[in-house]
């Protein structure tokens, strides 16, 4: 039997403090973030905040200096640039400033034929959305979000008890803001694709914790003489070496996607592995202790068989 | 000893259905395969979405305030006529506001006679309280209002997808969303400019008089270069005659390819609009210059017909989304309902327009509020890398469940490919449209399947450092597990429903795959995999096991 960990006996709950203070500077970090967003001022996608985004694929490399430069001589200086080197690709994003009725797209490729006449160029994409449009979508993704966070408390509470509920939904959220906050701290653009991963990292998240509830669960009917914290700590033990091989084996998936799988799902596959590194301490790390900051009534577990 | 005969024969059924589902998926296979069969079989699989073959998605919003102002604008022209045939001398008839209809008149003698009129325009009601002794007021009804907004997006809807028939798009998306809005995806598009201005044309046809007698008066100059319209309407501001306008011919220069402008000052009266158009097709003119000759219905080439006779030796301008193609002299009085519309377009540009003509005119302008264009290139690009990482790290993973489990690593492995067989069958069977954030939802599923795995071997390995025999080490591991695989599944599946339920577009593809892939993980977890372990027993009675 190969095995990457034996039987351990970690206290985990001794150190809630260390991870109470660092998980609480993550979740201050990832409010930031959303108020920042809320505020507008966050790198956010245009499918989020309206604009235009054009990506050329040249046949010559072309220097992002030079293109900045020729962009600002047409009066697109306001736009953002991002180069993917190998493939002499360029991305060109234009925030909502601009009307859609202008097709700023068609002002940008001309812009391109007319100063790199000798570069040839294809249009891989663009993108141009009206603001009201990026403001209902976040609208909608936010509806989403909190529905599926109400349906989950109300199917752990129901399953288990009221308490693991919200501390399953609050090391959710912490994983969540947490990712988020990273990619705010680093300036990355938050695209629809983002949130698409932030969702499915609270998908893992939630996984990830509900299995460690159900050891706990199992433990607290098995072992009733023991301390609660006893018993949390030895279920989180039991459960260690499926939590570690779990992770390591989306990691693995994980890292060639990040690497390899081009430029649109980079991104994508980067919040996700950071997500499910979040999501792995915090359901060691968070959820369970959460529970020991609210003791209340653990009757009816031990009641119920 | 375990019954496993049922079990096997519900996922060998499984199987075979989800590759007879996924089979018109792979086109080249499929199109090899005997008629008869074809006949039998589904025919359709997944398709790929935009992003992944790439193609135009468009939101448009239908302008309804301008639809109403259009319908005004027209009871407008039609209460001249009327008013200049019963010889009722008006000083002035004019929109004003959104929905209202003044008149204004020297002799306060005629209101009783116009007032009468209202009979002949129902959907309009008198506002007595805007008039005077030399005024009436007219408005339209509120219930109209509403009608012609409701009918304006219909309309469109219809008008779009008749322009985007003849275009020629494989399986074009066109349909409403929400109350106002039309969401159109065309995949594939390799031209898609063209495709957009096609669609988002309003392709109204008038046919409007030129006011020669009062074009010497505004000295316009007589061409001027493209962008520079706005400063001739400036300065033609002050003197232009009541019920005038200036519009503007398009050319082109032949020798420096330029495009210019002619300014023409026109009488605001519409004479006739494409409405009466039966047909519209593309000719060669004898300088091998394409025109587009156009066809009326019996009563536009009646209308025509009188139009025509009354104004010999006068000019018309045909005027399309409010420029001038052409402005002909009328000759003679054209009899039999055709006429030609020549300007400067090439071919492409002629072909266009006729099929703008034939599928008619949009009943308000169009605003594009999402407009997302993904080239084939990147598209391709995007697959191929995606797809290259996804079975690298797929490898990874099942290579490395082999090494770290084993015999029942493998077992696992094959519940992995089970998984993705099931998923991408299911899908086929639901035609569903593959697009990235899909993809991800599958990458989730998958490592969901592979954890379901991982738990319940942990369990087992449990059982059996605890002392007991194989057999029962793996069914109390399955037990075990089992609580744990559901909650786990039932709390993703809930994100998943939410998420179909209140996301658009890219979420609810990501949410459908998460759904199906959630219900397939749970069957082959356990199902697909214990029945194995249950056979290996029975044939071996197996003393130890490799995991």
């Amino acid at each position: 039997m190969l095995e990457i960990l034996g039987k351990t006996s970690i206290d985990f709950m001794a150190k809630r403090r260390w991870a109470f203070l660092f998980s609480g500077i993550m979740v201050v970090l990832g409010i930031v973030a959303i108020i920042q967003i809320g505020r507008g001022s966050a790198n956010l996608g245009i499918d989020f905040a309206g604009g235009t985004a054009v990506q050329l694929k040249f046949d010559q490399a072309i220097r992002i200096d030079e293109a900045r430069k020729v962009l600002e001589a047409n009066g697109l200086g306001n736009a953002e640039l991002q180069e993917f080197g190998q493939d002499n690709k360029l991305l060109i994003r234009l925030k909502a400033s601009t009307t859609i009725e202008e097709k700023v797209a068609d002002r940008v490729v001309a812009v391109f034929t007319k100063e790199f006449a000798s570069n040839h160029f294809v249009v891989d994409s663009s993108t141009e959305i009206g603001p009201t449009i990026g403001k209902k979508l976040q609208g909608d993704a936010l509806i989403a979000i909190l529905i599926s966070f109400a349906g989950i408390i109300l199917y752990v509470a129901a399953r288990f008890e009221f308490r693991f509920g919200i501390a399953a939904a609050l090391a959710t959220f912490h994983d969540v803001l947490a990712v988020l906050g990273a990619f705010y701290i680093l300036d990355k653009e938050i695209t629809l694709l983002v949130v698409t991963a932030l969702l499915t990292l609270a998908g893992y998240s939630m996984t990830d914790t509900v299995v460690v509830f159900d050891r706990i669960r199992e433990n607290l009917r098995m072992r009733r003489r023991e301390s609660e914290e006893t018993i949390i700590n030895n279920a989180v033990n039991q459960v260690l070496s499926r939590t570690i091989v779990t992770s390591l084996t989306v990691v693995l998936v994980l890292i060639p996607l990040t690497l390899a799988g081009g430029e649109v799902l980079h991104d994508f596959s980067l919040a996700l592995l950071w997500g499910v590194i979040f999501g792995t301490y915090s359901s060691v790390f968070v959820a369970s202790p959460l529970l020991l900051l609210w003791p209340g009534a653990s009757g009816r577990l031990l009641k119920g068989n | 000893m375990k019954k496993v005969g049922g079990r096997l024969t519900l996922l060998a059924l499984v199987v075979v259905l989800s590759v007879i589902f996924f089979i018109p998926t792979y086109q080249p296979f499929y199109q090899a395969l005997p008629g008869w069969l074809k006949q039998v079989m589904p025919n359709k699989g997944i398709t790929l979405g935009l992003d992944l073959q790439g193609g135009i998605h468009l939101v448009m919003e239908v302008d309804e305030d301008r639809a109403v102002e259009i319908a005004v604008d027209r009871s407008v022209a039609s209460l001249q006529d009327v008013l200049v045939e019963k010889k009722i001398p008006v000083e002035s008839v004019t929109r004003t506001g959104q929905a209202q209809v003044t008149m204004q008149f020297q002799n306060a003698e005629l209101k009783e006679q116009i007032q009468k009129l209202i009979d002949d325009y129902p959907t309009f009601s008198e506002t007595a309280s805007a008039g005077s002794a030399n005024r009436l007021v007219w408005e339209l009804r509120e219930a109209e209002v509403k009608r012609i907004k409701d009918s304006a997006i219909n309309q469109a809807l219809e008008t779009i997808r008749n322009r985007i028939d003849q275009f020629g798009v494989a399986e074009p998306i066109v349909q409403r969303q929400g109350l106002k809005q039309i969401v159109v995806q065309l995949p594939g598009v390799k031209e898609p400019k063209r495709a957009r201005d096609l669609i988002k044309e309003t392709a109204l046809l008038e046919f409007k008089m030129l006011d020669e007698d009062n074009q010497s008066k505004l000295d316009l100059p007589s061409r001027i270069p493209k962008d520079k319209e706005e400063e001739v309407l400036k300065q033609a501001e002050s003197k232009l005659p009541a019920g005038d306008q200036i519009l503007f011919e398009r050319g082109v220069d032949k020798d420096t390819g330029r495009e210019y402008r002619i300014p023409y000052l026109v009488k605001k009266r519409v004479m006739l609009t494409g409405d009466v158009l039966s047909d519209a097709r593309v000719s060669i003119g004898q300088f091998n210059d394409p025109y587009v000759s156009i066809t009326f219905d019996g009563k536009g080439g009646r209308e025509f017909e009188r139009i025509t006779g009354d104004n010999i030796k006068k000019r018309m301008a045909v005027v399309l989304d409010n420029t001038i193609y052409s402005a002909p002299v009328i000759q003679d009085r054209i009899v039999g309902g055709r006429a030609q519309i020549t300007g400067t377009f090439s071919m492409q540009e002629a072909n266009d327009l006729a099929i703008v003509l034939r599928a008619g005119a949009l009943p308000a302008p169009l605003k594009i509020i999402q407009d997302l264009t993904v080239g084939p290139s990147l598209g391709k690009d995007s697959i191929e890398k995606g797809v290259q990482a996804t079975l690298f790290a797929g490898a990874m993973v099942v290579i490395f469940m082999i090494v770290y489990y084993r015999l029942s690593g493998v077992i696992a492995d094959f519940a992995l490919m089970l998984n993705l067989l099931c998923l991408i069958g299911a899908l086929s069977a639901l035609n569903a449209t593959l697009t990235l954030p899909g993809i991800a939802g599958i990458v989730l599923t998958i490592g969901m399947g592979v954890d379901s795995n991982v738990l319940i071997f942990e369990r087992i390995r449990e059982e059996l450092r605890s002392g007991k025999a194989v057999r029962l080490a793996i069914d109390g591991g399955y037990d075990k597990a089992l609580l744990t695989i559901v909650d786990s599944h039932v709390t993703t599946l809930i994100t998943g429903v939410a998420l179909f339920l209140f996301g658009t577009g890219p979420i609810k593809g990501f949410a459908v795959t998460l759904c199906l892939g959630i219900g397939i993980n749970l069957f082959t977890a356990l199902i697909g995999t214990k029945v194995i372990f249950d056979l290996l027993n029975q044939r071996h009675k197996v003393g130890q096991l490799s995991i």
